[in-house]
């Protein structure tokens, strides 16, 4: 064991594969067809021939039984993609499902980010509109809820399929207490980080594209040195935010309890990491997209363009937990203690 | 991806640790800023006792890069002087890369013993950015090289036993071209150097080169073959040694006075400083990732380009964050009753301006990045 920043032999086939997969069966023309609802079921049923619905499962359940880490590397091919598909929250709720047809993806799971209110509704939960299973809190209690899903959401910002659901109604299973549902959202952060790097990246990627074809002054906009420099604060946001949200998932991996060391930068909790990578990669797809839109000057601002895509869902995937103001203050509550410590 | 540091990696770093605790007392640090030499004698040369620096050259092959991170980053996070070191250890790996033999018989001991400093003369009065415009002229007299003209920013010239100097040789050849590198001792007659004060209480200087005579020996890495020898110091520079971590310190200097002041359950701070740690962990892992690419066998120049804009600007703004949140406290000055953070509030407020400038500016930096990482056409 020893520091190793390039991914694993086995994590590169799984880059070439899903960043094929996603290159060839959802180019960003599937995104914009799938829009407003944002679900692709012809898309998820190709997933599921892939077996990626289930790969993040244990073996003894029929899973792939890849690590978190491999996860990202998935998820980050996913996000570059904006692929009008669940599988990230899918992947998070398969966590603590071992049901068959979750496994194989022939029931959509989800999670619930935020707890029930009194009433026992989910609001505005990720793929709510979409899921068959949904993962949260109820209370003190962590529980899957298995219904029908409403397949209607209300028109969003992300496009994304959005929709309250109960967490009492239908068939309702406690999985355990509150506590158990940590891991669950560590997951989700961690994923949804690295989803968010791919739409930093996409975005960068189409903002030099721009750039270096669009003309003005009888010259491309990006020979422009104040282009330049905007774009050039893109790629260490981009680098910086896989590696941390790398290091999250090999804490998470590792099993092992880290440490919080703030002090001497020592870091090596798997929540903390979770939550540090989300924050990060949250502030480096909205800066990445803004600054891509930007320097697309008025076209960056048609619909025509697929940059407002990126940009629409930088800030959609992220803010479906809360403002990350909020998310801020969890983190501090960890690294500092609580509030009179 | 392996985040882990090996066992032996863990020992060193505990070492380290422990002799950081040992020679970096108040005094010292004390010292550096009422004499403005930032450098401590006695850390020096224990670390170089226990043979660190030697297996910190970068490309000596006695230790791997990882360790060589490690070491910055720690000095750096305990609020240790390291530049001196570090620009110590980057001119040795220069000489081990380009020098003759004969130079690093004579160079390389002095170095990693720890007790030699050496200075760098590149930029000029007129000459920062541009400095492959610099005008110091080395001209050719019968075995002799006689030197003449004057640097700015020689920071550490009054404490280094070493200069390493960029001269213009050829006035003909394409400006790239016609620049030398030498390594001479800083005792050389001919050479006068005078203090330069800053903002961040550490003194730089300006040194002038009056008929400075030195023979082939000083020559590093070729005659007109300067830029080269340039590309290679600016390629450690920007890698790993440093620079990424400033304000871990600064964040416990802040926390622990903010925490005594009762100021730490107010939701402003506690975002800021949450935002802060996860910069300086972000900044870490970045040259941690160019140490990895040193370590696998590659140079890692436009990955420290990338660190050095992210860290300079994450430090700057947490010193602006800290000094604003410490109120008319972050406003007093070391040893002054009811300063924030003992002082250092104050000073990293002070010397955090420094950090988009020295080292080539974070506009050089960008510009590097839209060139040959964007893939953008050049720009000047
Ligand atoms: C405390 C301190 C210590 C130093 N130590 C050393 C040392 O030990 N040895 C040494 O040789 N040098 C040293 N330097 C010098 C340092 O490397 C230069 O200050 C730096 O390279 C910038 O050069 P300059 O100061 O001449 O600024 P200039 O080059 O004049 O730049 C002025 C401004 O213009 C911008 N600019 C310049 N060119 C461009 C461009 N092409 N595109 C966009 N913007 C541009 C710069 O970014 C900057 O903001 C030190 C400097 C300081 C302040």
């Amino acid at each position: 064991m020893s520091v190793d920043l390039g991914l694993s032999a086995d994590q590169e086939a799984i880059a070439d594969l899903f960043g094929g997969f996603f290159a060839n069966e959802s180019p960003t023309t599937v995104a914009r067809a799938a829009e407003p609802f944002g679900f692709d079921a012809d898309l998820w049923a190709k997933l599921i021939e892939l077996g990626a619905p289930g790969m993040g499962s244990a073996v003894e359940h029929g899973g792939g039984g890849a690590s978190l880490s491999d996860l990202v590397v998935v998820a980050e091919a996913f996000g570059r993609a904006i692929a009008p598909v669940p599988l990230l929250e899918h992947l998070a709720a398969a966590l603590v499902l071992t049901d068959a047809d979750v496994i194989s993806g022939d029931a959509i799971a989800t999670v619930a980010v935020r707890p029930a209110d009194a009433a026992g509704v989910w609001h505005l939960v990720p793929a709510g509109a979409v899921a068959h299973v949904v993962v949260g809190l109820d209370g003190d209690e962590l529980v899957a809820v298995r219904s029908t899903p409403p397949m209607v959401s209300p028109r969003n910002h992300a496009s994304a399929p959005l929709a309250d659901r109960s967490a009492r109604e239908g068939e309702r299973v406690v999985l355990g207490t509150a506590a158990a549902f940590a891991p669950v959202l560590d997951r989700w952060k961690v994923l949804t980080a690295a989803a968010l790097v791919g739409v930093a990246d996409a975005a960068m990627a189409l903002g030099v594209q721009y750039v270096m074809d669009r003309q003005q002054f009888g010259v491309p906009v990006g020979s422009f040195q104040a282009v330049q420099h905007g774009l050039a604060d893109l790629p260490v946001m981009i680098d910086g935010g896989r590696l941390l949200t790398h290091k999250a998932a090999w804490a998470i991996d590792s099993g092992d309890a880290g440490i919080n060391d703030w002090r001497l930068n020592d870091i090596t909790d798997g929540s903390t990491l979770a939550s540090m990578a989300f924050v990060f990669t949250t502030d480096g797809a909205a800066l990445a997209t803004d600054r891509s839109l930007h320097y697309h000057g008025g076209y960056g601002f048609s619909e025509e363009y697929d940059i407002q895509l990126y940009y629409r869902r930088a800030r959609g995937w992220s803010l479906v937990l809360d403002d990350p103001s909020i998310e801020c203050l969890n983190l501090a509550d960890r690294l500092f203690g609580p509030r009179g410590a | 991806m392996d985040f882990s540091l090996s066992p032996e990696t863990l020992e060193f770093r505990q070492t380290i640790r422990d002799i950081v605790d040992r020679t970096v007392t108040p005094e010292v640090i004390d010292r550096m800023h009422t004499s403005g030499t930032f450098a401590s004698p006695e850390l020096n040369a224990e670390l170089g006792r226990h043979g660190f620096f030697e297996r910190a050259v970068p490309g000596l092959g006695k230790g791997d890069p990882i360790e060589l991170w490690v070491l910055f980053n720690e000095l750096e996070k305990a609020g240790a002087p390291y530049d001196g070191p570090a620009v110590a250890l980057m001119i040795a790996g220069v000489v081990n890369a380009l020098g003759t033999d004969e130079q690093k018989a004579r160079i390389m001991p002095s170095i990693i013993s720890g007790e030699a400093m050496v200075a760098m003369g590149y930029s000029e009065a007129d000459y920062g950015s541009d400095v492959a415009s610099i005008k110091t002229r080395a001209v050719k007299d019968g075995d002799e090289w006689v030197i003449n003209g004057s640097k700015m920013w020689t920071t550490m010239a009054q404490a280094a036993k070493w200069l390493i100097l960029l001269t213009r040789t050829d006035l003909d050849l394409p400006k790239h071209k016609g620049l030398t590198m030498f390594l001479l001792p800083m005792d050389t007659p001919g050479i006068t150097v005078e203090p330069v004060h800053t903002l961040g209480t550490e003194v730089t200087n300006a040194t002038y080169f009056d008929d400075v005579r030195v023979g082939d020996e000083a020559v590093l890495g070729g005659v007109n073959n300067g830029w080269r020898t340039m590309t290679t110091v600016l390629a450690f520079e920007r890698g790993v040694m440093g620079g990424s971590n400033a304000a871990v310190p600064l964040l416990r200097h802040f926390h622990d006075w903010a925490a005594s002041m009762g100021l730490l359950d107010s939701d402003v701070v506690r975002e800021r400083l949450a935002r802060s740690v996860i910069d300086m962990q972000v900044a870490a892992l970045l040259t941690q990732r160019s140490a990895w690419i040193a370590a696998s066998g590659g140079m890692p120049g436009l990955e420290g380009s990338m660190t050095k804009v992210f860290a300079a600007e994450a430090y700057q703004r947490i010193s602006r964050w800290c000094q604003q949140m410490a109120g008319p406290a972050g406003l007093l000055q070391f040893h002054e009753q009811g300063a924030a953070g003992e002082g250092f509030v104050e000073y990293d407020a002070r010397h955090s301006p420094v950090v988009t400038i020295y080292g080539g500016t974070t506009e050089i930096n960008r510009n590097n990045i839209a060139e040959r990482h964007l893939g953008l056409p050049k720009s000047r």
